[in-house]
């Protein structure tokens, strides 16, 4: 098996590259949209608590919407490809990083805030003093998360046509091409063990730098 | 909304076997993690080896997952629970060795003074008072297996998801959101009921100590 792998690889190099480039397009496109949602969100809970539990309750039934219906629900209101798929993976993702954010930024430790507050910092300094820099390592946990989770459900946008590796396990089962199968499987937990790696290191980096132990 | 009304029976049907589908894999899926759980729970190193595997089997894209499994077992029903269990592990066991771990060590040396034997303790105190944090992990299990098993009809295992891929391909949307907002609302119900358990469990075992 491992041989015809490898044959089929080395017969179909640039379906694969194409394949893994699209994979990637995807998941990092929607991983920036949903952060570039999340967090200005997040901080605009902070700011208007009064709308934070409504919201926080609609991103909990989104969450448990599953990645599949998500993207299949795309299919009657903007149809097939990369742009459906890249909404419904960004509507996926966003939920863990909004919670995390949210609740990062409200947990605060209220003495430190004070402390702020003592110094006659105003309200925008302790935002960017103190809560934005002390929130970072959970909100970080929850872009690491997200980007696990966007990069496992992007394999089922080829379902809907946006490409990606889930493609080659769909044709491989469409043609009984079982290494072809294979080969998609692999590539796709490869790249989903591979982020959730680099993520967990990129999030230590950041817990470091901010100097917490959590 | 038309189809809907007159496709009940459909819809039904479907929810019966994702529930059926759910509720077997979940079942399994406490027979293997309950005494691998109990196994690692004071064993470090056995520990963080199941966490290693476990957490690799949890980070596999389901669609994936069935990849793998499809020149072993084919199509259908057996490796759709298959994939399900292995993606319970994770949470399953982590949860049932850190609610064992977590006993206040007075007990157990109370246990052990007492005369109990292992099985004993387990039975009488370790398992009842780490069963709350054993419910929490089933209820996060029960719902990822909710939203995964939609995938599982890709591999003819039937199911909510059933509905969601017939509405791909017949290009018919009522289908896909009657699909999706089953899933949902199964998912839904799952975490509150389980949670529900979960608070009582913790106000009884509160009570005992």
């Amino acid at each position: 098996m491992p041989g015809e792998i490898i044959a089929w690889l080395a017969d179909n190099r640039q379906a694969f590259e194409s394949a893994a480039g699209r994979h990637l397009l995807l998941s990092a496109t929607a991983l920036v949209a949903a952060i570039a949602m999340a967090l200005p969100l997040a901080l605009a809970l902070v700011r208007w608590q009064r709308l934070a539990g409504v919201a926080i309750a609609s991103v909990n039934v989104l969450r448990t919407i599953p990645s599949l219906a998500l993207l299949a629900a795309m299919l009657p209101l903007i149809g097939t490809g990369f742009l459906p798929s890249v909404i419904a993976l960004t509507l996926y993702g966003l939920p863990a990083i909004l919670i995390n954010s949210y609740t990062a930024l409200r947990e605060v430790d209220a003495d430190i805030i004070e402390a702020g507050l003592g110094q006659g910092m105003t309200g925008r300094q302790i935002l960017g003093r103190i809560r934005i820099p002390l929130s970072l390592p959970v909100v970080f946990a929850g872009i690491r998360t997200a980007a696990v989770q966007i990069v496992s459900a992007a394999t089922l946008a080829a379902f809907i046509g946006g490409g990606g590796l889930g493609e080659l396990i769909t044709a491989g089962m469409g043609t009984l091409n079982i290494p072809q199968l294979m080969l998609g499987g692999l590539a796709v937990a490869a790249l989903a063990v591979m982020t959730e790696i680099a993520f967990a290191l990129l999030e230590r980096g950041v817990r470091r730098s901010v100097g917490t132990t959590a | 909304m038309s189809w809907t009304l007159e496709n009940y029976d459909i819809l039904a049907i479907a929810l019966g076997e994702h529930v059926l589908m759910v509720g077997t894999a979940l079942v399994l899926s406490l027979l293997i993690a309950l005494p691998l759980g109990i196994l690692t729970a004071r064993r470090p190193a056995f520990y963080i080896a199941t966490m290693s595997v476990t957490g690799v089997l949890y980070t596999v894209p389901a669609l994936a997952l069935f990849a793998f499994l499809i020149p072993t077992m084919g199509l259908g029903i057996a490796p759709a629970i298959t994939a399900l269990v292995l993606y319970s592990l994770l949470i399953l066991v982590r949860n049932v060795a850190i609610g064992i771990r977590e006993v206040p060590a007075e007990l157990i040396e109370a246990a052990d003074g007492m005369g109990y034997g292992k099985a004993r303790r387990l039975l009488d105190i370790e398992l009842p008072l780490a069963l709350p944090v054993i419910v929490a992990g089933i209820r996060i299990t029960a719902v990822t297996q909710i939203a995964v098993a939609t995938v599982a009809a890709y591999i003819n295992a039937g199911g909510l998801g059933d509905l969601i891929f017939q509405g791909i391909t017949q290009d018919f949307g009522e289908k896909i959101v009657d699909g999706a907002v089953l899933t949902s609302a199964l998912a839904i119900v799952a975490d509150e009921g389980l949670k529900h358990v979960e608070r009582r469990l913790r106000a009884s075992a509160a009570e005992r100590l």
